[in-house]
């Protein structure tokens, strides 16, 4: 049940999108993110799909675990779809029906800004997908290391957030296993009211807290036993570098970046209402 | 009240990248009041497969009966099948949250629905079953050691009045002292109250001694089932799956080839030292 959540979740397999440099795909991602946001318009979310698919099919991740990805935004984009249906005013009236109006900009917006989403989501978790939480991290610290120069602890930071990466499905086993130890004293997570459901959590966070500080110690003490002090002078086992595949992907997005901008810019193509 | 899997096998996450067939064809049954030893290397699925003894995973495919009724059929009571067959999970002492260690031992029998009364009254007779020593009773069960910490948990099963104990590494994590402390301990109930005992190791050594039949499982399947004796005859195949018979069997082996009147077929150190003795007088 708790195993269900993908969304951040690593897809191992053997694939170029999968061996490219971390720092390439977080930039990548935030010009694919960028180009969903300047422009508007048929044309450029053909582009973006596009370029998307070949991304997904390159990347070897199934799309059915893709998909299953959007399952927690699903209420967030129904919201949005709805209120810019009724609620944005302009062009011809579509539909009217008692107090519901749809207009021509009203489906065009909602329609537009529904693919937007998804397209978000699907962006930033094909990173997550491909991209191991280490290299994520590595990449992150590699990536904001000139902050350093303004005092903000760039190591320490993504050191804090690669461990909180690593304990989630740590916790998440954690909590199965106790949940499944209550249940096996007759615990009932299931029925009663709220107040009762509350307070059947008890046994579970007890425990889990108690563990969570019990790792978290354990850890310091094993980074400790091997003399870790933070990032000065530390070096990696294996430093990041920039091959030609990853020049080669910097090239393809940019030129995607170039494309999409033009397009939005030069080009007016209308498809009925689009 | 007895226990039988048919054909049960386990998937987990099917479909992705990080599906794993845990249990393949697994059938046996266990009769009422017998004290079984499930031994398994690290992954050979001993924990998947006692969780299906209590409902708490439900079967890919196959059937669990329970006293002869599918525990998967509709309207089956779970929680009354889950207090019937007592599961202590590994490192039961992670499970433990109340204030005092009375308490909360007294968790299960007020889910069963016992006044405060009777629950106390189940909680002290299981604390004391399990040689729990009284002056601990209303102390945080976050201040004691590793061995009463995991008699404590023990007992929290205990209390509950289960037909059927199945132990998940009771002795993990212990040192040899309380290791021996707690199968002892384990083998005393299941002599004083012939409550059926189910007992899941790695170990041949720690359940040799106390079991009478045995099921080693390899890679989830059921490889070898039968008594002590039939399954350390096979200990040639069960060095290839990385598990060992206890030392007394090569032992005993050695012996005999080097052409000593012994008969090999001893497993514990007791009936070992006995067959040696008769070979000398004889």
């Amino acid at each position: 049940m708790i195993r269900d959540i993908t969304i951040g979740q690593y897809y191992p397999a053997e694939s170029v999108i999968h061996r490219l440099d971390p720092r390439v795909k977080i930039v990548c991602t935030l010009l694919f993110l960028v180009s969903l946001f300047i422009q508007n318009s048929v044309l450029g979310y053909g582009l973006a799909t596009i370029f998307l698919v070949c991304v997904i099919r390159i990347s070897r991740v199934p799309f059915k675990f893709i998909v299953k990805g959007l399952k927690p935004v699903v209420i967030l984009l129904l919201f949005t779809v709805v209120m810019n249906l009724f609620l944005t005013r302009g062009g011809e009236t579509l539909v009217h029906f008692w107090i519901f109006t749809i207009t021509e900009s009203g489906l065009r917006t909602s329609v537009l800004m529904a693919v937007r989403l998804i397209y978000l989501v699907i962006g930033s978790s094909l990173m997550t997908f491909t991209t191991s939480p280490n290299g994520l991290t590595d990449g992150l610290e590699k990536l904001l290391h000139p902050l350093n120069r303004v005092n903000v602890p760039v190591h320490e930071v993504a050191m804090m957030m690669s461990i909180a990466l690593r304990f989630i499905p740590i916790l998440l086993e954690e909590t199965d296993k106790i949940m499944k130890a209550q249940m096996a004293r007759g615990a009932d997570f299931e029925s009663g009211n709220i107040i009762q459901r509350a307070k059947a959590m008890i046994p579970i966070l007890v425990p889990l807290f108690v563990s969570a500080f019990r790792r978290a110690n354990d850890l310091a003490m094993a980074m400790e036993a091997r003399c870790y002090h933070g990032g000065e002078g530390r070096t990696k086992m294996k430093p990041l570098k920039y091959r030609a595949r990853d020049r080669w992907a910097y090239a393809v997005t940019l030129l995607y970046l170039v494309l999409i901008f033009a397009v939005g810019r030069f080009v007016s193509f209308r498809l009925w209402i689009f | 009240m007895s226990i039988a899997l048919e054909h049960v096998n386990y998937i987990y996450s099917p479909g992705t990248a990080y599906e794993k067939h845990a249990l393949k064809d697994v059938s046996f049954e266990i009769g009422q009041g017998q004290f079984v030893g499930i031994i398994g290397h690290t992954g050979s699925g001993k924990s998947t497969l006692i969780q299906h003894l209590n409902g708490l995973i439900r079967a890919t495919s196959g059937k669990v009966l329970y006293d002869g009724q599918n525990i998967y059929d509709e309207g089956y009571d779970m929680r009354k099948l889950r207090s019937q067959v007592g599961l202590v999970f590994q490192y039961p002492e992670y499970q433990l949250f109340e204030a005092d260690v009375l308490s909360d031992v007294c968790f299960g029998p007020k889910n069963q629905g016992l006044s405060q009364e009777e629950c106390e009254k189940n909680a002290r007779e299981a604390l004391e079953l399990v040689g729990f020593p009284e002056k601990y009773y209303r102390q945080s069960p976050f201040e004691l050691s590793g061995g009463q910490k995991r008699r404590a948990a023990i007992a929290g099963i205990l209390a509950m009045h289960p037909k059927v104990l199945v132990l998940d590494e009771p002795t993990a994590g212990l040192d040899p002292k309380g290791r021996d402390e707690i199968l002892d301990q384990i083998e005393h109930l299941h002599r004083e109250t012939g409550m059926t005992v189910v007992l899941v190791s790695h170990s041949m050594e720690d359940i040799a001694k106390y079991v009478e039949r045995i099921i080693v499982m390899n890679r989830g399947e059921k490889m070898l089932d039968g008594t002590p004796r039939e399954v350390f005859a096979h200990y040639r195949e069960l060095e290839k799956v990385g598990l060992a018979a206890p030392q007394v069997t090569y032992v005993m082996h050695d012996l005999k080839e080097r052409g000593f009147p012994v008969s090999a077929d001893a497993t514990t150190i007791e009936e070992a030292a006995d067959e040696i003795m008769r070979s000398f007088h004889d």
